[in-house]
């Protein structure tokens, strides 16, 4: 059972007192962003980057993972409660949750949803505990043409997946690409970009990037958008499920979590795609699928079931390959990379107490989770009450202090407002940032990885298709961008022949 | 062809317009950024496929984002994604401008000033709190930022005390 060590070691390492403070802080983070509308889980994570500076690197990433997963709990509440969803996420939860509410089942609702994203969760951790170190060990053979093929397929996939149109998106991860070329070249030492300044000598910080684009961006998009006015919540009154409602949505929980596991390790799924797609599995399942809509319980259990597997399924691209799968995951290598350990299949061997220490804080977290979003509920629901007017200075200002501590610099904080500016430019013209940010972090990982192939190539591209696993993805890359052309081209002739059959 | 909705009631009441200027200034915006990097990469030298200079992978990306840009002109001006800038936008406006007066004096006289002007200014005017709350707030957060920062993590910020 040497394969276990790791893994029992890992329980060592969460079971420690300040990693059980940090991931307890951690979800605690996420619950409250993920109940308040506005600020998503990838802006808080964004926002909190400079605190990880200070603190160890398995308690940074414990606290950073526990925002993310926490925030999936916490994105129910307002679903169910208001109508409104915390986080994009949980926007399917809303059909059916919220009519349950209305029904006076807002407990029930709630409560299915946290047994359901608990076990979701669970499911995605042993899957990731026992998937993850298999995919570092074949990883660990991977050659430049391999990054190169594999973070290409990332960017290209998290743009084109994504919300927001396919050519923006594509857009937004060149100028990612365009900036992570900024600074001294690694190759040849010229200085490429710079506008001969000496702050732009070294390249430009992750960390003003994505305070900026995250961050700042969304809270000046969200200033125009808070004179909506916010409801009083539904009562609640018995979070306990019944043993039937239970039963019920049984099937939803099991098919949710077998789709948030795997749609969250594939490049673009994540908790959003996921959700969506398990709440259309068990519509078309369903004997009575006009219940979806008027307060199925299904509708709860599956959405927020997946959503929460995806969210911690999806950092095993991240661990294993140090390739992000989402624009969260990229905010997780760039807190890596600051910490000083490029994630990647080296990892798992080189680092278990930070891998182990990370997967095994999860069911701690999920349980404090359970315990936060059935018993407690109540106490989350009341921050609602906190306006928005008040929070949103707070946070700039967190924003704005936090990037100076970094380096001391002035210039940090102009760049974290440029970026901002940025982002609420790029929402208002219907660009999304997370490609961007995607495209950034893996910027100098994919050149760097394109140059040396190049090398072994002797200069031919097309000596990226002569090997194996470079070739396939690829491949498959390509078969992915070409669907849309094809079912597009198909779907004209029908027409066309449909016109003719017409005449 | 009736395909039936997800829902019966829509969850965002405004209606999907389309701004074909907005997306021709995007995709405007998109191709002067791709040319300058074009342009900019070729003055860095792009080297050969066997020798990459440091031009060769800008000059790639682009190449990508300047036809994508041309893409985007052509075919999306009836795309609904954008929003349109309204009277709010104003007050985005406001809120930039008083983040850079906030950074510009941040080295000359210490974060308590900024930030408590920073904070009230968002209460107040941006976020039409009262007078009272406002001061309370603003007074409130930078003692506490004070604490948290300067006595408790020993951070060298600018300050005046």
């Amino acid at each position: 059972m040497d394969f276990l060590n790791p893994v029992i070691d890992g329980f060592g390492v969460v079971l420690q007192p300040t990693n059980l403070l940090y991931c307890l802080i951690g979800v605690v983070i996420g619950m409250l962003i993920g109940v308040l509308p506005g600020l998503g889980p990838a802006a808080t994570i964004a926002i909190l980057l400079p605190v990880t500076y200070g603190v160890e690197p398995v308690s940074a990433i414990i606290m950073l993972a526990g925002i993310f997963y926490g925030a999936q709990y916490g994105g129910t509440i307002t679903s169910v409660l208001l109508r409104l969803p915390g986080e994009a996420s949980s926007v399917v939860t809303v059909f059916d949750g919220y009519a349950l509410a209305k029904q006076g089942k807002a407990g029930t609702a709630l409560g299915v949803a946290a047994i359901g994203s608990f076990i979701g969760g669970t499911v995605s951790i042993i899957g990731l505990t026992l998937l993850a170190p298999v995919v570092a060990e074949v990883a660990l053979d991977f050659g430049p043409p391999e990054y190169a093929a594999l973070s290409l397929f990332g960017v290209l996939l998290v743009a084109t997946v994504g919300n927001g149109g396919r050519t923006k998106s594509v857009i937004a991860a060149g100028l990612g690409l365009l900036l992570a070329t900024v600074g001294r070249d690694t190759f040849t030492g010229a200085s490429r970009f710079t506008f001969d300044t000496l702050n732009l000598a070294d390249g430009i910080d992750f960390v003003p990037i994505a305070m900026g684009l995250f961050g700042l961006g969304e809270i000046l998009h969200n200033l125009e958008e808070r004179h909506r006015t916010v409801p009083a919540p539904a009562k609640i009154t018995n979070v306990w499920p019944s043993r039937a409602d239970l039963r019920q949505s049984s099937g939803a929980i099991g098919r949710g979590s077998v789709i948030g596991f795997v749609l969250g390790v594939l490049p673009g799924g994540g908790a959003t795609l996921s959700s969506l797609v398990a709440y259309a599995v068990e519509k078309r399942r369903a004997k009575h699928p006009e219940r979806f809509g008027k307060g199925a319980i299904e509708g709860v259990a599956a959405p927020e079931t997946a959503n929460n597997a995806a969210a911690t399924s999806s950092f095993i691209p991240l661990l294993t390959l140090g390739i992000p799968a989402n624009a969260t995951m990229a905010l997780m290598f760039g807190a890596l990379l600051i910490q000083g350990i490029p994630p990647g299949p080296q990892l798992v061997s080189e680092h278990p107490d930070l891998f182990w220490g990370v997967v095994n804080s999860m069911y701690i977290g999920n349980i404090l989770l359970l315990i936060m979003s059935i018993p407690m509920v109540g106490l989350f629901v009341k921050i609602l009450r906190v306006r928005p007017a008040i929070l949103a200075p707070i946070t700039v200002l967190i924003t704005l202090l936090g990037v100076y501590t970094v380096n001391n610099q002035v210039f940090d904080i102009f760049l974290v407002i440029v970026f901002g500016v940025l982002g609420y430019l790029m929402k208002k013209f219907g660009f999304e940032p997370g490609p961007l940010v995607l495209a950034f972090v893996l910027g100098s990982v994919m050149e760097t990885a394109v140059r040396q192939s190049l090398l072994i190539f002797g200069g031919n591209p097309a000596g990226f298709f002569t090997r194996p696993i470079s070739g396939t993805v690829l491949v498959v890359l390509i078969a992915v961008l070409a669907l849309p052309a094809i079912r597009w081209a198909m779907r004209r002739r029908s027409v066309e022949s449909r016109d003719e059959e017409l005449v | 062809m009736t395909e039936r909705p997800l829902t019966e009631e829509p969850l965002t009441e405004e209606p999907l317009t389309e701004r074909p200027l907005a997306q021709l200034s995007a995709a405007g915006v998109a191709g002067a950024i791709g040319v300058f990097g074009l342009v900019g990469s070729l003055a860095l030298g792009l080297g050969r496929l066997t020798a990459p200079g440091p031009g060769l992978w800008p000059f790639t990306v682009s190449v990508v984002i300047t036809v994508l840009a041309v893409v985007l002109a052509l075919t999306g001006r009836h795309g609904t994604d954008t929003e349109g800038f309204t009277r709010a936008s104003v007050q985005t406006a406001i809120a930039v401008l008083s983040l850079v007066v906030f950074a510009a004096l941040l080295p000359l006289i210490g974060f308590e000033i900024p930030s408590l002007l920073l904070v009230f200014v968002w209460m107040r005017f941006l976020g039409k709190e009262s007078w009272v709350s406002s001061t309370a707030v603003s007074i409130g957060t930078v003692a506490a930022f004070y604490v948290l920062f300067v006595v408790v993590l020993e951070i060298p910020l600018p300050r005046l005390i």
